[in-house]
């Protein structure tokens, strides 16, 4: 595989990508004075005072900290229930699987907005208002019909035979499913918790409206520094860098099967 | 997929998921409709039974009129670029070795990041005193301010959308070529087919099923685009970019309940009314092929 000419426009275009988040990266490492009184490429006088702020700073760390919790207890939680269905679907025909199936995709389709203030009552009537909790059940709403639907294509490529012969075999659904079947599509699981952590990690509207203090994501938190005496430029460069790093981790651990799972498309 | 056997025992794998995404889709649902048959000051007392007046109050709304033609033009215009662009990508995208896997999470990572600082990575950038692009643009003697400027603003939000979700497309369309045996292009070359014949008769038909998701998926995401906007323009000036979800926060903020409740029943209706009439027209292109 030589080099071609079309590969120019791939560099140039994946060159568009990175120049915006260089830029941030740029800022994160200088003083707010280098930002405002000087324009330079590089950064002139390297700080880490940025990222020192936010590490050492409860209300900045604990944004973290809480988007983190939200974004597992969602993935777990998504897998968990998606599984089954996942399997019930590609393997069975039942009542009503046709419209159940299109209902939960409807679900993706729903404008967050539209669903502020519905929310935000149901959530505190329960008492998880202000919780990681109330934030991982909410992204459900479009984590699990997802995972539903990635999870069903992986075990339809799984042969029904495997399923028979275990049961003649004397295995119990439960033992089979899990001793047998869940190994089968371990890439399927990884995919699928990729989509989850993606859609959960990047999501602001229902995470700022479902907490107000405890559980507050450090995208919201963010908004808060527009202080006095203006925005303080590298803080928030940091927070948006450091917002980048979770997602550049998990996306290197799922790099050889990403193309796959993005072959959902078997309409 | 015929002989999958009938088993009604199915349902109870399936129930945990009813009841997670009912939880949180049907009770907001009808609490959005109650609300918006009603006349409420205030969320602690009972409100007034006003009828339909809220839904034909917003549609005849001409702010809201307007938002929505914008709305409509934005998605549109998305489309219009980050399909062929898409494509495009993906067709220069090495097969195989070591590089895929390169391309792959670089062209993943805008994807991965929250959308509110996909916003303020784009208000940055374009500024024209501490931003990149702003000062190259104004030094090459264009005068550019996404912050004054309407077709600024404009561009700046249609280019911050291209950035972050092309690369949707891409690996979409990726995923479908990836799945082409190597004997088409072979029997391709055999019949001397030229560089289009290919495009046309090999790589787009594989590409079509994984198209049709993405442009679906585009198109609901970008009418309902909210952080990205809110953040870099806060949908000015003016109403320049005032979108679908930032008029319906703004009803929100300004604590008009049932308008707002109205508003989305019909938003939403729009977006499932608008998804069903692509699905059904690409699939009918699909089996006209």
């Amino acid at each position: 595989m030589g080099f071609r000419p079309r590969h120019i426009g791939l560099i140039l275009y994946i060159l568009f990508l990175l120049v915006p988040i260089y830029w941030l990266l740029n800022m994160s490492l200088k003083s707010n004075q280098e930002i405002l009184s000087g324009f330079s490429l590089w950064p002139e006088n390297l700080t880490w005072a940025n990222y020192a702020t936010i590490f050492n700073d409860p209300s900045w760390y604990m944004g973290y900290v809480n988007s983190v919790s939200y974004v597992v207890i969602n993935t777990l939680l998504s897998l968990t229930v998606a599984l089954p269905a996942a399997y019930a679907f590609s393997r069975y025909r039942f009542m009503g699987d046709k419209h159940l199936f299109f209902w939960l995709l409807t679900n993706r389709m729903a404008p967050p907005a539209a669903f502020l203030l519905p929310f935000f009552s149901l959530y505190q009537a329960v008492g998880l208002f202000d919780t990681p909790l109330a934030v991982a059940i909410a992204h459900c709403l479009f984590n699990v019909p997802l995972a539903v639907w990635i999870l069903e294509g992986f075990m339809s490529g799984i042969p029904r035979e495997i399923d028979e012969t275990a049961y003649i075999d004397g295995y119990s659904f439960p033992r089979f499913f899990f001793v047998i079947f869940i190994p089968l599509i371990k890439a399927g699981i990884g995919v699928t918790a990729f989509f989850c952590f993606m859609f959960s990690w990047v999501e602001l509207l229902l995470a700022r409206t479902l907490t107000s203090s405890d559980a507050v994501p450090i995208a919201a938190i963010m908004t808060r520094t527009v202080g006095a005496s203006g925005v303080d430029w590298g803080v928030l460069a940091a927070a948006g860098i450091l917002t980048i790093v979770p997602g550049a981790l998990v996306i290197w651990f799922v790099r050889k099967h990403l193309a796959k799972g993005f072959a959902l498309g078997r309409v | 997929m015929v002989d999958k056997p009938i088993n009604q025992k199915a349902w109870l794998l399936v129930l945990p998921v009813f009841v997670i995404v009912a939880f949180s889709a049907i009770i907001p649902l009808m609490a959005v409709v109650n609300y918006s048959v009603q006349d409420i000051f205030n969320m602690s007392q009972p409100g007034f039974f006003v009828g339909t007046e809220w839904y034909r109050e917003i549609l005849q709304n001409d702010r809201l009129q307007d938002a929505f033609l914008r709305q409509l033009l934005f998605s549109f215009v998305i489309l219009l670029v980050q399909v062929p662009l898409g494509i495009a990508v993906a067709l220069a995208m090495p097969t195989r070795g070591f590089w895929v896997s390169l391309c792959l999470v670089l062209l993943a990572m805008p994807m991965l990041i929250p959308f509110n600082v996909v916003g303020t990575i784009w208000q940055i950038f374009a500024r024209e005193d501490i931003g990149l692009l702003g000062r190259w643009v104004n030094e090459l003697g264009i005068d550019y301010n996404y912050t004054a400027d309407t077709f600024d603003a404009w561009l700046t939000v249609v280019v911050m959308d291209v950035w972050h979700w092309t690369s949707l497309i891409v690996l979409l369309c990726y995923a479908g070529l990836v799945s082409i045996p190597d004997a088409y292009y072979q029997a391709a070359k055999i019949d001397g087919a030229s560089r289009w014949a290919v495009f046309r008769y090999i790589q787009l038909p594989k590409m079509q099923n994984v198209l049709m998701i993405g442009i679906l998926l585009r198109f609901m995401d970008s009418f309902m685009i909210f952080a990205e906007p809110f953040v870099l323009t806060g949908g000015g000036p003016g109403n320049a970019t005032t979108f679908l979800s930032i008029y319906l926060a703004n009803l929100l903020q300004a604590s008009e309940f049932g308008p707002m409740s109205a508003f989305s029943i019909v938003y939403f209706l729009i977006i499932l009314l608008f998804s069903w009439l692509f699905y059904t027209v690409l699939t009918r292109m699909g089996k006209g092929t």
